[in-house]
């Protein structure tokens, strides 16, 4: 049985898809591990969408500015190069296709490409949206970044979206600790296996049927 | 001569009535106009309607102002968190109504409020729980959701400086709503760090122009400035 890859690799291999000049948006949660591997030299341009172009990572500690917060109400730094503005123009961004890439977490993506990632439904449950509707069709790629599997042992990749949606065919490309997963007009087709993960493996826990593109070889895991 | 500057947060707040709506700014705790939000809960009004991106953190702000029973009804985009007790309590007992919006769409329905848009429409949120039962118009092959302007009697947001034109400029991320909010509302009220002298604020730099604003109240420097300077601090801004 394979294993497939760590958080960490995972975030590395995405930080490997960015390429310089991108204005990129990293979602609350595991995405925000990618800005860990985005080569210092690069000139990647991190958007976060309270207000900030040019965000930096964390302060050091007694260097917290209140008024200096990511997404996540985290406190961050400002780059060289950074610029401030309001939550319309931060939106209009998103919504107007000007932001490149933005990277997500999911709790489910369809084989089409709808993504649920904002709500479980669960009854009694506050519910909260924040971003991620805007996000999920404002970028021009929208990556997902996720476990394939649930704690439960559950496919998120499914034929289709059970929780509440977040946008509707707005995926582009599924990354997850098994493997890389192009949303295409055929469905899901295999792009990049990892851990010794085989297709008929994918299948068998996505109950999906799945393609795989001819260049897809086992990556190198070092 | 124009002044705009009131002497006190309680003055700034004294004519809101019941049943008002009041747009306050800020993402998170950074750019809540905390002191305004206090003041309007010694002032009494109650029945309120707040729109805001949040509901609330902790106990204090705008959390107080619900846990006093003073809200009807949030109109925003993410009201849990991880210290939003406050609300979520409420909203368990049915206490309190929530509008949830989509963050951009809320964003825009207060900036076309601002600018004189009748509505507009928008592909965030099309084929949602959030989309349902708002008019569908499929534009250039892509299907949007109409959403209407949200106008309030009151604004309150935070800014850095003010002058008496009401001039203002604010700080880093904790602009976020300020501006848009301030063209959306009859009344807006500033609270500002500092009142400067007016010609003191660049032209080129001033973000929102004074006429927006109705109402400066300054309220101190921030504790984490001394003389416009950072000083940094320990504590997480949470």
């Amino acid at each position: 049985m394979s294993s497939g890859i760590g958080r960490s690799q995972l975030a590395a291999r995405i930080a490997r898809d960015i390429p310089e000049g991108a204005y990129v948006n990293l979602g609350i949660g595991a995405p925000t591990l990618v800005s860990n591997f985005l080569p210092a030299d690069s000139e990647i341009i991190l958007h976060t969408e309270n207000g900030m172009l040019g965000m930096g990572p964390e302060p050091e500690p007694g260097q917290v500015d209140p008024d200096l917060l990511n997404a996540g109400k985290v406190p961050v730094t400002e780059l060289t190069g950074a610029s401030y503005f309001h939550h319309a123009d931060s939106f209009g961004m998103m919504r107007g296709g000007h932001l490149d890439i933005c990277v997500l977490g999911a709790f489910q993506v369809s084989e089409t490409g709808d993504l649920a990632n904002w709500s479980t439904g669960a009854p009694n449950s506050i519910p909260a949206v924040g971003g991620a509707m805007d996000l999920a069709i404002g970028a021009k790629q929208v990556f997902v970044m996720t476990d394939l599997l649930t704690r439960e042992g559950e496919s998120k990749l499914v034929s289709k979206c059970t929780y509440p949606l977040t946008g509707l065919a707005c995926v582009d490309r599924v990354y997850t600790d098994r493997a890389i997963f192009e949303v295409t007009p055929a469905g899901l087709c295999v792009s990049e296996l990892f851990g010794g993960t085989t297709l008929e493996e994918l299948e068998k826990l996505t109950g999906l049927a799945l393609s795989i593109a001819s260049a897809a070889t086992p990556a190198n895991e070092s | 001569m124009i002044s705009k500057v009131v002497d006190s947060v309680g003055a700034a707040v004294s004519d809101i009535s019941d049943g008002a709506t009041i747009m306050i700014s800020g993402f998170g705790r950074a750019g809540q106009p905390v002191e305004l939000i206090d003041a309007l809960l010694g002032q009494g009004a109650t029945d309120l309607v707040v729109v805001s991106n949040n509901a609330g953190n902790g106990d204090h702000g705008l959390a107080a102002l619900l846990a006093a029973g003073r809200v009807r009804k949030v109109i925003c985009s993410f009201p849990r968190q991880s210290d939003s007790w406050v609300f979520d309590e409420l909203y368990r007992a049915g206490k309190i109504e929530l509008e949830l919006v989509p963050q951009g769409n809320l964003a825009e329905r207060i900036r076309a409020a601002g600018a004189g848009i009748g509505g507009f429409f928008t592909p965030t949120g099309y084929g949602t729980e959030l989309g349902r039962g708002k008019e569908i118009r499929e534009i250039d092959g892509r299907f949007h959701v109409f959403e209407s302007p949200i106008f309030a009697d009151f604004a309150f947001v935070s800014a850095l400086k003010a002058d008496r034109w009401g001039n203002l400029v604010y700080r880093k991320t904790s602009r976020n709503f300020g501006p848009v909010m301030a063209t959306a509302a009859a009344v807006t009220v500033a609270q500002v760090d500092e009142v400067v002298e007016l010609g003191t604020l660049d032209p080129e730099v001033v973000i929102t122009p004074g006429i927006f604003v109705q109402r400066v109240v300054a309220v101190g420097e921030r504790e984490w400035l001394a003389g416009g300077k950072f000083i940094g601090r320990r504590d997480l801004a949470q």
